[in-house]
């Protein structure tokens, strides 16, 4: 206990002080002078409305990625005072002085400086030489595409960031497995690694790549553990037990928690509100809420309701009507009913009303007590506005001829009998006998003479019908989908049994009653499916490319050009590390399979631990670099050359590893060896060369002339914004 | 890891398959029935038990087949009218008996074995298949019925030699026989004019032979070896040949080749030369003869369809030319572009169609109001314009003008011809023929394109109507050649590309397509076109002939328009599709015929006890082959017949689970719309699966209560009761396949009364 008074207390450091100086380079290279431009650069002006609305507190839906890789972002608005008042508008304009442009790229160009030193680390936990991971770290800081991605308001370096430290945590965790298991370092690597996939995970669905890629190499170590007969079955069970929850259980909760988190911030209603469910709406502050706040929970025969289907594509509407009528004639000859128009129509309006009525009676109030409908009950709907009843009937519809016109029957007298009766089908019902209730219950409307379902087509009508959109009688409706199931929005007993009585309480703003909470797992998972579920659908874009020009830099992204001079920021890369990257992964590929082959029969060119480590840095670099980039082939959506750069991350770490092997491994004797490092050290120096060329158009700094900007066009494929005078 | 690591175990695992090959393998399979008789009883001499054997063995085999060509031929000519996709492959082989040239997007040799069929049993071709329910009357269907009837009937003895040989045993055999029997979705699948039943033939062919060829491997190339792994080859070309879903096959073909080439190489015994050996033998019979074959149906695909038809719009022009009756065919044009020219131009994407343009100008709002350009798919007069140079307006037709050709990176600009043929001569009517232009106004539905319209008066706009004409590649020189060259228009002021968006137009534009003048400058066939019919009489024609692409040059391009096909079958929006997830579970089927209660109907559902088993049975495969897995890491000693049983369960039981994944999951990452049809390939695997699991089950559990009395009952009892439980399910289920009558399941007056499990079935 009073030890420290016998002997000494000493504090000994170990100090890496090549480690140092990689973070100190790492630092100056990212953060120099990153306020420049002060101008929105290209997907700034997209995550930055993102920002905008946490720094406000406004639900929005962003099907790009989960909440936490925003959620990261606007923490540096947030450290910085940012109060969101900034229009994200366009490219290149200018911020104004209450946009922190420092705190608001701080924290991706820290993640982009301090993956530097990590690649050192990783190849040192490779049990690499020191200087193959100097190497890595040094080809990290000079390449161009990460520092200019770095250096903005965009995610990819946090990824890359994430993704690294997954690999390192993993590497140190499986080093410590040797000679000490269950030791607190070995708990405090694992754990990490599981935390760090889920980052990875949370801030690009991208970072699902290499979290199955560190699962994938787990199982594989765990399977040897397996075999290893010195341990017991116990011991082997805590082993396993612990990697499932580290690996496992830690990543899904704390995905959740993004979500968590994410919904707690941003509780107010805003302009994504329409793409939710109403259930959904109700629970944001101001949204659906202030209209639905106490309206009756039970429909009940004589409500007045909103309708709205479940499905809303291509936008979400509720049924409609109009006094228009269909035209006698459409324009390729076919004949209508000629009765009044029912549609769906995307905007709040009085003729989105529609009283449910009873069959056998002719009122149009709620009696007291009101008499709820239930699931099977048959029912027609008036609309509100002119009281006349939904009706369907064989008729082809407007624009799907294979269905059934949906009309407001008009009684023409041609023998053409209303067929307005609807039986009412409780989709998400308990049971049979459940009650329809407001915004909860999933209703379809089957027809009872034609057995056909209401449903929304999608397609937009022609002028005559305002272009809204079309409403169909579906015959031959085939199980479950959204665009025949409807829910109640809007909710009031209806009181008035006169017509302009009633019209004047439609048009006065529906007030009632209870306040509804969803669950978050209910709320997660509508979250989640619609971010999934979202397309958007104009896929074009200037600078898109696509995965085989990415290996060989056939591209790049115009980010950013002054105003004035001829300054301009491009994503970029060093050709000369992406052309040693791809070759270092071809030398690599050739070899394993030489190797392989070569032990297969029996001769073996390596000592076994230095073909083990071959291996092992085969299966995390090469890997890493297959994961991150052979999906894209399978991927429809629009794609571009930062995609890349995660990829490019581990085919870096390869390239000193492969270095090194070949200088050990290859180089037969000490004069070899030392032609091959006169060699590495003229190829670094080029890099660095072909790095300081480019920086110009990676740190847009300085305005070049035409001439000198035409010099940089080493390819005809790269796109260098020159100005016409 | 060295292999001594792996120890004495490990190095007979090795050698699983390697068994002995035909009426051996069929004696070893006997071998358990037969030691339960000698068993039982010892006095009978041991030749007489194996002659017994065999006959059994041979009975059981033709029971199977008989069974199954007894169910699939059972009431094959009901309905006697076209029942779904009939309307599709039973047109398609009247193509072929007519040899009017069609396009579809799977390859050729199903419907043309279709087509054959029809042929040989009398078929003249000239019913129409126009839609489903349409009734055959005097036309004879049941030659193109009883050919898929009769491919889909080996299905189940095929699965039984397979099992047969991957798990020794007979009763896994005949269970997996049942399964299929009995299910009513291959029954149905089976009945009809349709490319499953050739798909599955050739697949579960290609398996057998596989199998079939691994028990053969301790006697490398000797006859049978020789002949099932060509027979393999073969068999992979016709799955292929019939639908792309054949590359699965050939993938788990190519996995099971790579691992055996792996162990041969491995095993130091063999010299190199001999491995190389080995090596060629595959790439000799399982790449070389399949591509040949392959490439063969095409050709003869080719060969048969020579007279022009519906399909000729999707190839290009060049293509074109080879059918009879297509304008195209014996044509003779000049070869290279001129200025004077009058010529058509052809968007290469397919189903984009001709360059056009019309008086019509677009609507007031719609960027400029001047002249339309659009494209559109039929032959016009309207199609025709005149290259002309961007700065002279003088007639290039004049003779005292030398010929001069248009060269890449030429200046032009493309003036509209718009009067009729007769008139072409008649330079002094041309009156309203406008220039091609573009500018910056938004194009009509692509808001990040500029508009193309038609400008200027005889010929005289401004500096909006020049283009340059590049070549793609400049493969072809510096002239432009009809037909064969790419070309490009580059608009000179906006430098945008000249091309067509495929968005159809509204009204206004009569539902032509729109073209666009695009700012992205990427290569893209919506941008690339070609010249097509081409006029000069100053130059001299040549015959199309020697244009006419080769046959690699057709080979290529059919693949490409195929797989174009493939990718554009793609779900609209509020539309109900099929998701590979319902599949397995039976969700739903699919309505062959009939709607109504008065109809004959028929629904294309899987037997859900047998596919609800077959599911539980992939559940059940996992958890116990994960448990003898970990086992044997563990080095848990296993008695011998534990071990040899759990063998059959990773080796054979491994293989049939790679078979039904690699049918089964590229599924998820299609785009296209998809049916549930597509899963009955995987369902074979699935139920191969079943039946070796729940015979090795069955068995473990028997040697597990060995003490009982009654264990070796629990086996036989098992068995029976699945092979029961199956055959009573079937006759539950059968009028789904065979047709059914009367009134909808809903009503309990319905025979199908009580069978509707699923809400989502609707028959």
């Amino acid at each position: 206990m009073w030890g420290f008074l016998k002997r000494p207390v000493v504090v000994t450091a170990d100090i890496n002080l090549s480690l140092v100086a990689l973070t100190g380079m790492g630092l100056l290279s990212r953060l120099w002078r990153l306020t420049y431009p002060r101008a929105v650069v290209f997907d700034e002006v997209y995550y930055g409305q993102y920002i905008s609305f946490y720094m406000k507190q406004i639900f929005f839906l962003d099907d790009s990625g989960p909440p936490f890789g925003h959620m990261v972002l606007a923490l540096g608005g947030y450290l910085g005072g940012f109060d969101g008042n900034f229009l994200w508008n366009r490219i290149g304009a200018e911020y104004s002085s209450n946009v922190p442009v420092w705190s608001l790229r701080l924290l991706p160009a820290l993640a982009g400086a301090l993956s530097v030193p990590m690649a050192y680390q990783i190849v040192l936990e490779l049990h690499f030489s020191h200087c193959a991971a100097m190497g890595a770290a040094l080809l990290m800081l000079i390449e161009n595409a990460l520092i200019t991605q770095s250096r903005l308001m965009l995610l990819e370096s946090v990824l890359i960031f994430f993704n690294l430290l997954a690999v390192l945590s993993y590497l140190k965790f499986f080093n410590c497995q040797k000679h000490s298991p269950f030791s607190l370092s070995w708990w405090f690597w694992l754990t990490l690694t599981g935390v760090a996939c889920s980052c990875a995970v949370g801030i690009k669905y991208m970072g699902v790549f290499t979290y199955v890629l560190v699962l994938g190499v787990a199982a594989v170590h765990a399977w040897h553990l397996l075999g290893d007969q010195t341990l017991s079955n116990v011991c082997v069970f805590c082993h396993l037990l612990a990697r499932a929850v580290a690996l496992l259980v830690i990543p899904v909760v704390l995905y959740l928690l993004f979500f968590y988190v994410h919904l707690i911030l941003v509780f107010r209603s805003g302009p994504h509100d329409q793409i939710m469910s109403s259930a959904f709406q109700a629970s944001l502050e101001g949204g659906l809420a202030r209209i639905t706040q106490g309206q009756p929970l039970e429909v009940a025969f004589g409500s007045q309701v909103t309708l709205r289907n479940v499905f809303g594509k291509p936008v979400p509407c509720w049924l409609h009507s109009h006094q228009d009528t269909y035209p006698m004639i459409y324009e390729n000859g076919r004949g209508s009913s000629h009765q009044q128009q029912v549609t769906c129509y995307p905007f709040k309006d009085v003729n989105n009303w529609w009283i449910v009525k009873d069959p056998r009676r002719h009122q149009l109030v709620v009696s007291s007590p009101p008499r709820p409908v239930r699931h099977g009950d048959m029912v027609q709907l008036v609309h509100g506005m002119t009281t006349r009843s939904l009706n369907t009937h064989d008729v082809a519809a407007p624009l799907s001829p294979h269905s059934q016109e949906v009309s407001c029957y008009i009684d023409y007298n041609i023998s053409m009998p209303a067929q307005n009766l609807w039986r009412l089908e409780i989709v998400n019902r308990g049971s049979d006998t459940d009650v329809w209730k407001t915004i909860l219950s999933e209703v379809r409307f089957v027809h009872v003479n034609t057995s056909a379902v209401l449903k929304l087509s999608g397609a937009h009508l022609p002028d005559w019908g305002y272009r809204q959109l079309e409403i169909v009688g579906e015959k031959l409706s085939r199980g479950y989908h959204g665009s025949t199931v409807w829910n109640v929005e809007e909710h009031r007993y209806g009181a008035s049994q006169e017509q302009r009585e009633r019209e004047r309480e439609l048009h006065s703003p529906a007030q009632v009653d209870v306040s509804r909470n969803l669950s978050f797992m209910a709320r997660f998972s509508e979250l989640q499916w619609r971010m999934l579920a979202l397309r958007s659908d104009d896929s074009e874009h200037k600078y898109s490319s696509s995965p085989l020009e990415w290996v060989t830099l056939d591209t790049n992204i115009a980010y950013w050009l002054h105003p004035r001079t001829s300054a301009q920021i491009h994503l970029l890369g060093n050709i000369v590390i992406w052309v040693s990257g791809s070759l270092a992964l071809a030398i690599y590929a050739l070899l394993s399979l030489w190797y392989l082959l070569r032990r297969r029969r029996n001769v073996h060119d390596l000592p076994q631990d230095a073909w083990l480590r071959w291996v092992l840095a085969g299966a995390l670099c090469a890997g890493g670099w297959a994961v991150n980039y052979l999906p894209f082939f399978l991927m429809e959506k629009t794609l571009f050359l930062y995609h890349y750069l995660p990829a490019l991350t581990f085919q870096i770490l390869l390239l000193p590893v492969v270095l090194q092997h070949i200088s050990d491994h290859l180089c037969r004797s000490q004069l070899q060896r030392s032609i091959f490092s006169a060699l590495v050290v003229a190829w670094y120096s080029s890099a660095c060369h072909v790095s300081n060329t480019l920086r110009p158009l990676t740190y847009g700094d300085k305005s070049l002339s035409p001439h000198e900007l035409k010099a940089l066009r080493w390819k005809d494929s790269w796109d260098i914004l020159i100005r016409k005078h | 890891m060295p292999p001594a690591t792996g120890g004495g175990l490990a190095e007979s695992e090795l050698r699983p398959r390697r068994g002995r090959c035909g009426p051996q393998a069929a004696r070893a399979a006997g071998r358990d029935v037969a030691a339960e008789a000698v068993a039982r009883s010892p006095k009978r001499p041991a030749w007489g038990s194996r002659r017994f054997e065999a006959v059994g063995w041979w009975a059981l085999l033709a029971l199977v087949t008989l069974l199954s060509f007894a169910t699939r031929f059972h009431r094959l000519d009901e309905p006697p009218h076209i029942c779904w996709d009939e309307t599709h492959f039973g047109k398609m082989g009247s193509y072929y008996i007519n040899r009017t040239f069609f396009f579809d997007v799977h390859p050729p040799l199903g419907k043309m074995l279709i087509g054959l069929a029809g042929y040989l049993s009398g078929y003249d071709g000239t019913f129409l298949f126009q839609k489903p329910g349409d009734k055959y009357e005097h036309h004879s269907y049941m030659g193109m019925r009883g050919f898929c009837a009769f491919l889909g009937s080996w299905l189940v003895p095929f699965a039984y030699l397979t099992v047969l040989d991957l798990s020794k045993s007979l009763s896994a055999a005949l269970l997996t026989a049942a399964l299929l029997t009995f299910d009513t979705g291959c029954l149905t699948l089976s009945q009809y004019i349709l490319l499953d039943p050739i798909l599955m033939f050739f697949i579960m062919a290609a398996m057998l032979s596989m199998v079939k060829y691994n028990s053969c491997a301790d006697r490398p190339f000797s006859a049978p070896w020789w002949f099932w792994l060509s027979l393999t080859g073969v068999s992979l070309a016709g799955a292929l040949g019939v639908k792309f879903v054949g590359l699965f096959i050939i993938l788990q073909v190519g996995l099971n080749t790579i691992a055996d080439l792996w162990y041969l190489f491995g095993d130091l015994s063999l010299s190199l030369v001999t491995v190389g050996k080995h090596l060629t033998a595959r790439v000799l019979c399982l790449i070389v003869l399949p591509l040949a074959l392959y490439t063969a149906t095409f050709a003869v695909h080719f060969m048969v369809l020579s007279k022009s038809g519906p399909g000729d719009g999707f190839f290009s022009s060049a293509f074109q030319a080879r059918l009879s009756g297509n304008n195209l065919h014996n044509a003779s044009i000049p070869e290279h572009l001129a200025y004077g020219s009058v010529i058509t131009v052809k968007n290469l994407r397919m189903a984009i169609g001709y360059l056009h343009s019309h008086r019509h100008l677009y609507p007031e709002g719609i960027g400029a109001r001047q002249q339309q350009v659009t494209t559109y798919l039929h032959k016009d007069y309207n199609n025709l314009w005149i290259i002309k140079k961007h700065n002279t307006n003088s007639d290039p037709l004049d003779p005292s003008f030398p010929v001069e050709f248009v060269r890449h990176g030429d200046i032009i600009r493309l003036e509209h011809k718009e009067c009729p043929l007769k008139k072409i001569w008649r330079w002094e009517q041309k009156e309203t023929s406008r220039n091609l232009h573009s500018h910056y106004h938004e194009a009509p539905m692509t808001r990040k394109h500029y508009q193309v319209t038609g400008y200027g008066i005889n010929g005289t706009g401004d500096s909006n109507d020049f283009w340059r004409i590049e070549v793609v590649n400049r493969k072809f020189g510096n002239r432009i050649k009809v037909l064969r060259s790419r070309i490009r228009f580059i608009h000179l002021v906006t430098g945008c590309v000249l091309g067509s968006s495929g968005k159809v137009l509204p009204k206004w534009g009569w539902e032509q397509l729109e073209v666009t003048c695009t700012p992205y400058l990427k290569e893209t066939l919506n941008s690339i076109w070609n010249v097509e019919d081409h006029i000069n009489p100053k130059l001299p024609n040549i015959s199309l002939d020697v244009l006419q692409p080769s046959f690699p040059e057709i080979l290529l391009e059919s693949h490409m328009v195929m797989i174009r096909g493939n990718s554009g079958l793609k779900p609209k929006d509020n539309e109900f599709t099929s998701k590979p997830w319902h599949w397995p579970i039976n969700y739903q089927g699919l309505r062959f015929s009939g709607v109504n209660d008065t109809d004959f109907r028929v629904y294309l559902l899987g037997n859900p006890v047998v596919w609800w088993l077959n599911l539980l049975s992939i559940a059940l495969y996992l958890l116990s082959g994960s448990i003898i897995a970990v086992a044997m890491q563990r080095g848990a000693r296993l008695p011998a017949e534990v071990a040899g049983l759990s063998q059959v369960l990773l080796r054979g039981g491994g293989q049939v689970l790679l078979g039904w994944t690699l049918h089964y999951f590229p599924f998820f990452l299609m785009g296209r719309v998809l049916y549930f049809h597509h899963y009955f390939p995987a369902m074979l695997f699935s139920s191969m699966l079943t039946g070796i699991l729940w015979d090795t089950l069955l068995r473990l559990c028997a040697w597990g209560l060995a003490s009982w009395p009654l264990a070796r009952g629990i086996h036989v009892a098992g068995i029976l009761s699945l092979l029961l439980g199956t055959a009573y399910s079937f006759y539950l289920f059968h009028p789904l396949a065979y047709g059914m009558v009367g009134p909808l399941a809903q009503d309990p007056q319905s025979p199908m009364a009580g069978l509707r499990w699923l809400d989502s079935w609707d028959f």
